[in-house]
């Protein structure tokens, strides 16, 4: 399969009809899902920074290196918790067309998942009490596949609502057990 | 049915209520998660017992089921008495210990068996026209019952204690993985003939529907083929197997350090170099035997068939007898895998790749195998058989993977190579001893050129390629895998891209299943290699996602419009 624009090693080269890539899905998630990761972060991080805290407070002998380590898992915290959600916000993205479901997420490895609208199982929306505060919820579709689910973290919870119910009425028009 | 009165008046009752929950509760919800029906008894008591039971007559396991039982608990007794038996031995006079684990034993078994006699009792099984039903239990009953058409699998295993007997053990599967922790129904033991015809009777639906050549046999044992067992990275296991019920069995009887004594004895005279070669070659062979004993009580008599009723059956197995089916229809390719030792030697095995062979099935790892390790070509031809291709598939020209993919795989392994390398050399340092440093060096000297052509074997065996309706996916060193997915199983893409491979301009490409491994890669594929490669394989399906790379970093569009979800055409 020689292709022009593609090199011998399979690269993309230079401008030309012949390089491809996939394009970033056209939706972000909802605004509110960095302010909730970010409060996710900072949660995980201070539960066990206050531990530490604590502890140090009581523990005289071992007061200086237990405040230390508190000290470093807040500021690891704190700097995830400020870089990371932007970050994630960037990436994150889906998209719905007639035929397929198409969701983009990931850090340093970044996923871009299709599945095929005839092949969806389930569609499923979740809400965790965190969510439930800043009014998102999760989509998530699934395939027959136990490797293949497709996961929108954070809509606005109404939109997700009525995604999840567009997503089942689309599904059932095809027959067959998708697999 | 030579049943009791009262058992049998409790069935028939049992039977209306049942009907009735089944027809009332379970028919929608068969259509999604459940297709085991366990109707408690409590739900079977409220329900009226209106509706007309089914008349097919219940049947019941094979009252020699308890042979077997009485011979398994007489094992165990003698198993766990023997070592117990040892151990009072040394605190208490000997007859008094014999006499202890007699009893033991005894009530061992009769409480065994008196268990075996109420499973038995509370058994019974019946095939009606549209579902199998199974009850069991004693204090809480079970009842399961599986529609027909739903089912996928009967598979037949007996053990040679069946076999002497007659009998056989069913396991009737759904081949259902999206009901977690679903168990086939099992029937334990029937007669064979009784077994067989089972499998006829309940695989016989998809007969007319899978039509087509039905060529028979399509693969049977060579015995040669014998050689490549002890290739499998398990000989060594079994060799320590070995030597790990030596140590069990001598310390039951206290005689561990007679053992040991022994061997020290034996090669004492010998040179601490020949030692450790005898000892080697004498651990090896123990593990060549014991690998051709498990391979010929796997695959003695194994043989490869198209049954007329669409299913592709093996049978095989030299004490404990298999039979296991798999339904074309649930075939989604197949997996040619090439563990390295049996790779060098010009072999390679037959996995299928199937939907609703469970997690755990595939863990057990031979129920989806169809061939064992054979010749190459023997293997390319099965595979192709099983598929009803017209050339093997799993031997095309594949398209080869950049070479970045290479340079990627040299950096992994040398730089694994390396770490005990430096390890070794910093300790040499720090410790300033010379000796170390020696080590070091000669790790280096075998490790990396080592380590360089494992990469380079590994990126030898990346390829993708399209042959008819299945698309073939290579990958692997130690343990090489060649996929040939159907392209219509294919249920999804998922392509990740790592910021490395995002320079090296690579992307790792899986093609989402609901068979086998459920996701199948070309790992380190060229990015617009690897997306046409996707969108041949499924047209249309990535297509409106695909955009021509000019090198611009583009912006996508912001959408704001109220109802965001609805369709995006390009």
């Amino acid at each position: 399969m020689q292709v022009v624009g593609i090199d011998r090693e399979g690269r993309n080269r230079g401008p030309g009809p012949a390089g491809l890539r996939l394009r970033p899905p056209h939706h972000r998630v909802d605004r509110r899902a960095v302010a909730w990761w970010r409060t996710r972060l900072l949660l995980a991080a201070a539960v066990p920074a206050g531990v530490l805290a604590v502890l140090g407070a009581l523990l005289g002998p071992a007061r200086f290196w237990l405040l230390v380590a508190g000290a470093g898992v807040a500021a690891a915290g704190l700097a995830a918790g400020l870089g990371l959600p932007a970050w994630y916000y960037r990436v994150h993205r889906w998209e719905v067309t007639d035929d397929a479901v198409y969701v983009r997420t990931g850090y340093f490895w970044v996923d871009s998942r299709i599945a095929p609208m005839s092949r969806i199982q389930t569609v499923d929306t979740e809400r965790g009490p965190l969510q439930r505060a800043f009014g998102l919820a999760a989509v998530t579709v699934t395939t027959a596949s136990a490797k293949g689910a497709l996961r929108i973290e954070a809509l606005d919870h109404e939109e997700a609502a009525e995604l999840a119910e567009q997503l089942a009425l689309a599904t059932q028009k095809t027959p067959g057990d998708a697999t | 049915m030579s049943a009791d009165a009262g058992t049998d008046a409790d069935a028939g009752a049992d039977v209306g209520a049942y009907a009735d929950t089944e027809t009332g509760a379970d028919t929608d919800a068969d259509a999604n998660t459940a297709p085991d029906a366990t109707a408690t008894a409590a739900a079977a008591a409220t329900a009226p017992a209106g509706t007309p039971p089914d008349a097919t007559p219940w049947r019941r396991l094979h009252p020699l089921s308890l042979l077997v039982t009485a011979q398994l608990l007489a094992g165990a007794a003698f198993g766990a008495g023997v070592p117990v038996g040892a151990g009072l031995a040394a605190h208490i006079p000997f007859r008094a210990a014999v006499a202890w684990v007699l009893a033991g034993s005894a009530l061992l078994l009769a409480g065994g068996l008196a268990l075996d006699v109420l499973r038995l009792r509370h058994t019974r099984y019946r095939v009606g026209a549209e579902r199998v039903e199974l009850r069991t239990g004693v204090l809480f009953t079970t009842r399961r019952s599986l529609p027909r058409d739903r089912i996928r699998s009967v598979d037949l295993t007996a053990h040679p204690l069946l076999r002497l007997l007659g009998l056989v053990k069913v396991r009737i599967g759904t081949g259902d993985q999206t009901a977690g922790g679903e168990s086939p129904l099992q029937l334990s033991p029937v007669r064979r003939a009784e077994g067989e015809s089972l499998r006829r009777e309940l695989l016989r639906r998809a007969g007319p529907a899978a039509g087509g050549s039905t060529e028979g046999r399509l693969a049977a044992l060579v015995p040669r083929w014998i050689r490549y067992a002890p290739l499998s990275f398990l000989t060594p296991l079994l060799a320590m197997t070995g030597w790990g019920a030596v140590m069990q069995v001598s310390q039951w009887f206290g005689a561990e350090e007679t053992v040991v004594d022994l061997v020290r004895d034996t090669f004492s005279p010998l040179p601490a170099g020949w030692t450790v070669l005898a000892l080697t070659l004498l651990f090896l062979s123990a593990g060549v035997v014991g690998s051709f004993g498990t391979w010929a009580e796997m695959w003695w008599n194994y043989r490869l068939e198209r049954e007329p009723d669409g299913t592709l059956r093996v049978r095989r197995g030299l004490l404990t007898t298999r039979s296991i089916s798999l339904e074309e229809a649930r075939l989604r390719g197949v997996d040619v895998v090439e563990p390295l030792g049996v790779r060098l030697s010009g072999a390679a095995r037959v996995d299928a790749v199937a939907t609703g062979l469970s997690r755990r099935d595939s863990e057990e790892n031979d129920l989806s195998t169809l061939l064992p390790a054979a010749p190459r070509a023997v293997a390319d031809e099965v595979a192709a058989r099983v598929l009803r291709a017209p050339v093997a598939l799993t031997r095309p020209e594949l398209a080869p993977h950049p070479r970045a993919a290479l340079a990627r795989r040299l950096r992994w392994s040398l730089g694994a190579a390396l770490v005990p390398v430096a390890v070794l050399l910093l300790l040499a340092a720090a410790l300033s001893v010379r000796g170390l440093a020696y080590a070091g060096a000669a790790t280096a000297a075998v490790l990396l050129p080592a380590a360089a052509l494992l990469a380079r074997d590994a990126y030898r065996s990346l390829g993708h390629g399209l042959a008819g309706p299945y698309l073939v996916v290579r990958s692997g060193t130690l343990r090489r895998s060649t996929v040939a997915l159907r392209r219509d199983g294919v249920v999804g893409w998922t392509v990740r891209q790592s910021l490395f491979q995002r320079r090296a301009g690579l992307v790792t490409l899986r093609a989402t299943t609901a068979a086998g491994a459920q996701a199948y890669a070309a790992y380190d594929v060229g990015e617009a290699q690897g997306l046409r490669f996707a969108e041949e394989a499924v047209p249309e399906l990535l297509a409106p996602f695909l955009v021509p790379d000019d090198g611009a970093v583009e912006q996508p569009a912001e959408r704001t419009c109220p109802d965001r979800w609805s369709p995006v055409r390009t």
